[in-house]
């Protein structure tokens, strides 16, 4: 048993998951350039080849803001892995962000 | 001087422009509704009827009033709340699906979000600008936005938003109606009062004495006049009944038509007439002195008139006076049957006084009725003060008598003594008071009914007794005599007593007849034998006379003789 969670556990490690994101911003106002930078640097840094973000502009799909519960914006959405999480704000606290993605 | 030409100004004055609610009542009390394209702030605490007010507001607005609405929940989901109001009759799917109605449901959970910088409610706006725009919308509501605090932290950031969001609903048009818990010390907990400026509108739910009463005040409008007062307000499965019941102005119609109590002999004191129409009539007595049976028949007589009553009805079940007053030979279950009569049950303890207010007030409206009963009155204490009480059937006997609709009330007094005033204050209000007293007497209780004032008609002021025969309800002429009011079994005793008197007198006079009788035959023959006394007197004298003749003739017989012997010698 404790054989099959370790190579379980070593499973994940070495195979780590594809990660889903998806940001909602409103066209190019300041926080909505300084967020999509933000994940992007984050993205880069972190996930490099195993990321995949969807940038919506919810001024160009205004029914994607009551799907997605949208109030505050910007707002990244970790799709996978689970659990969602949802951040708001431009993202400049980098330390929170990796908190909130699991990747710290 | 400057001044008052400032205020005549040459360009016509334009009112503000307002958005009827259709809510009962509110649309009075508001002068015309809710600002339009202004917001307006519904606070009040837990349970008061927030969500049920903005609901009515959206959904009477795209009925009624072809303007479709906007409701953006914040606490419940969209499905909760259209179970919530089926009972009211809102079909708010079917709204939904012709395009009269947009539930948006807001949710935010703090455990799930991550604030990680600088963010602004751009989303909200975007959403709620798409909601608007997709149907339309004239109305907005958001309940309750203060919702938003608990999701999100950065209070600078909210505030200034939420500032943003009400210029922006103002520039968009739309009549608004937010919601917010009341606070401590203030009227939101959120301060949102200091937002929204316009309209603030406060719901109250108090219980005093284990009893609860609903109450809305307008504290302030902006650009209006307003009812400034507390208002009771009901929610039944009509929605929401506000209760202006302020306007005491006493410039109400009024009807010189006379109508009948059912009781001829009542009416008889009453100048012959009966009762004015539209007059409020007070019944008060002591306990199963027969005020609710006055009031039956005079809910008959009504009906029989072919008008309509209602009977409100705090002390039996209508079933059991329809039983009750057959034995007095009133069937009022025919009435009932035709509709004419309409009984509205209830304990006091039911409702506040306000509550019992505001359902007549809605029953009256709906039925329009000639009369309206109120048995008894007294039970009404038990939910309120004597000011409280009073105040109330001030304010019904204005509504009424504004109505043209005559009202009867049955009060109960708990003394037998007669109280200058009754118990509750009002017959000081009322037209027409009529007292049914207990008289006690010989073992016995006997009722004595009195007019005590009615205004407007010449009234008897005498006291006569009250009696419920299998027939219906008498009065009788109270025997007054040297020891006092005699009623019951004394009158009739005293009844008696008099016949005896004139049998015995009768007598006596009869026997004296005899007696003069008697003497006047002891005389007559008194007289008979003084007259045969006087004859035989006479005779006396007569046969003196006679002898006296008798000589003389014998002797001048005797002196010719001798002379014609002495001759002849």
């Amino acid at each position: 048993m404790s054989q099959e969670v370790e190579s379980w556990d070593a499973d994940l490690n070495t195979a780590p998951e594809p990660y889903v994101l998806r940001l909602y911003i409103t066209g190019v106002s300041v926080n909505s350039v300084r967020a999509l930078t933000n994940i992007k640097h984050i993205c880069e840094t972190h996930l490099a080849g195993r990321y995949s973000l969807d940038i919506i502009d919810v001024y160009q799909q205004k029914d994607s803001a009551e799907q997605a519960q949208i109030i505050a914006l910007p707002l990244l959405i970790k799709v996978l892995p689970l659990p969602v999480r949802r951040l708001i704000g431009d993202l400049s606290n980098t330390e929170l962000v990796l908190n909130a993605l699991g990747l710290s | 001087m400057t001044q008052d030409t400032g205020g005549k100004a040459a360009t016509p004055l334009t009112p503000l422009p307002k958005s009827p609610t259709g809510i009962n009542g509110l649309d009075e009390i508001t002068g015309g509704g809710l600002p339009k394209g202004r917001p307006t702030l519904v606070c009040g605490s837990a349970g008061c009827g927030k969500t049920l007010l903005s609901i009515e507001f959206v959904v009477r607005g795209a009925l009624e009033f072809g303007e479709p609405g906007v409701f953006m929940a914040f606490e419940e989901k969209g499905d909760e709340l259209t179970t919530n109001v089926a009972s009211l009759g809102f079909d708010l799917a079917d709204l939904q699906a012709r395009k009269l109605l947009k539930i948006d449901h807001v949710h935010i959970d703090r455990s799930e979000i991550e604030e990680t910088g600088e963010y602004d409610l751009e989303g909200l706006f975007i959403r709620l600008g798409y909601a608007i725009d997709s149907i339309g919308a004239k109305r907005v509501v958001l309940d309750t936005i203060e919702n938003l605090f608990s999701g999100l932290s950065n209070m600078a950031v909210l505030r200034a938003e939420l500032r943003r969001l009400f210029t922006w609903l103002k520039d968009k048009g739309v009549t608004t109606i937010i919601t917010g818990e009341k606070g401590d010390g203030t009227l939101t907990r959120q301060g949102l009062e200091e937002y929204v400026s316009d309209c603030v509108i406060l719901l109250d739910h108090r219980v005093a004495n284990q009893i609860s009463t609903r109450m809305m005040r307008i504290i302030k409008y902006r650009g209006s006049t307003h009812g400034t007062n507390e208002y009771p307000f009901l929610i039944d499965k009509d929605g929401i009944s506000v209760l202006p019941v302020t306007s005491l102005t006493l410039d109400h119609p009024v009807s010189s038509e006379r109508i009948t109590s059912g009781i001829s002999s009542l009416d008889k004191m009453l100048d012959n007439k009966g009762f004015f129409r539209g007059s409020s009539i007070l019944v008060s007595g002591t306990a199963g002195t027969g005020k609710s049976s006055i009031a039956a028949t005079f809910a008959n007589a009504t009906c029989l008139r072919n008008e309509r009553c209602l009977y409100f009805a705090f002390e039996e079940s209508p079933q059991q006076i329809v039983r009750n007053m057959q034995s007095i030979g009133l069937d009022l279950q025919r009435h009932v049957d035709k509709g004419l009569l309409q009984f509205h049950a209830a304990r006091p303890t039911l409702n506040g006084l306000e509550m019992h207010l505001v359902a007549i007030y809605k029953l009256v409206k709906e039925t329009k009725p000639a009369l309206v009963i109120l048995d008894p009155i007294t039970n009404l204490i038990t939910v309120g003060s004597v000011s409280e009480v009073k105040s109330m059937l001030i304010r019904l006997i204005d509504f009424l008598q504004g109505q043209q609709v005559t009202v009867m009330f049955t009060a109960l007094t708990l003394t037998t003594v007669i109280n200058e005033q009754t118990d509750e204050g009002v017959s000081s209000l009322v037209d027409a008071w009529l007292l049914v007293r207990d008289i006690e007497n010989n073992g016995e209780r006997n009722r004595g009914l009195y007019v005590m004032k009615s205004r407007g008609m010449k009234h008897s002021n005498q006291v006569r007794e009250f009696v419920i025969t299998d027939h219906g309800l008498e009065l009788i002429d109270v025997y007054l005599g040297a020891e006092g009011v005699l009623t019951g079994s004394a009158r009739v005793a005293q009844q008696l007593q008099e016949a005896t008197g004139v049998a015995l007198r009768d007598h006596a006079v009869s026997r004296k007849d005899r007696e003069i009788e008697r003497k006047r035959t002891v005389l007559e023959s008194k007289i008979a034998s003084l007259k045969e006394e006087f004859e035989s007197v006479q005779d006396e004298l007569n046969k003196s006379y006679v002898e006296e003749d008798l000589r003389k003739e014998i002797l001048e017989k005797n002196r010719e003789q001798m002379t014609r012997t002495r001759h002849d010698e």
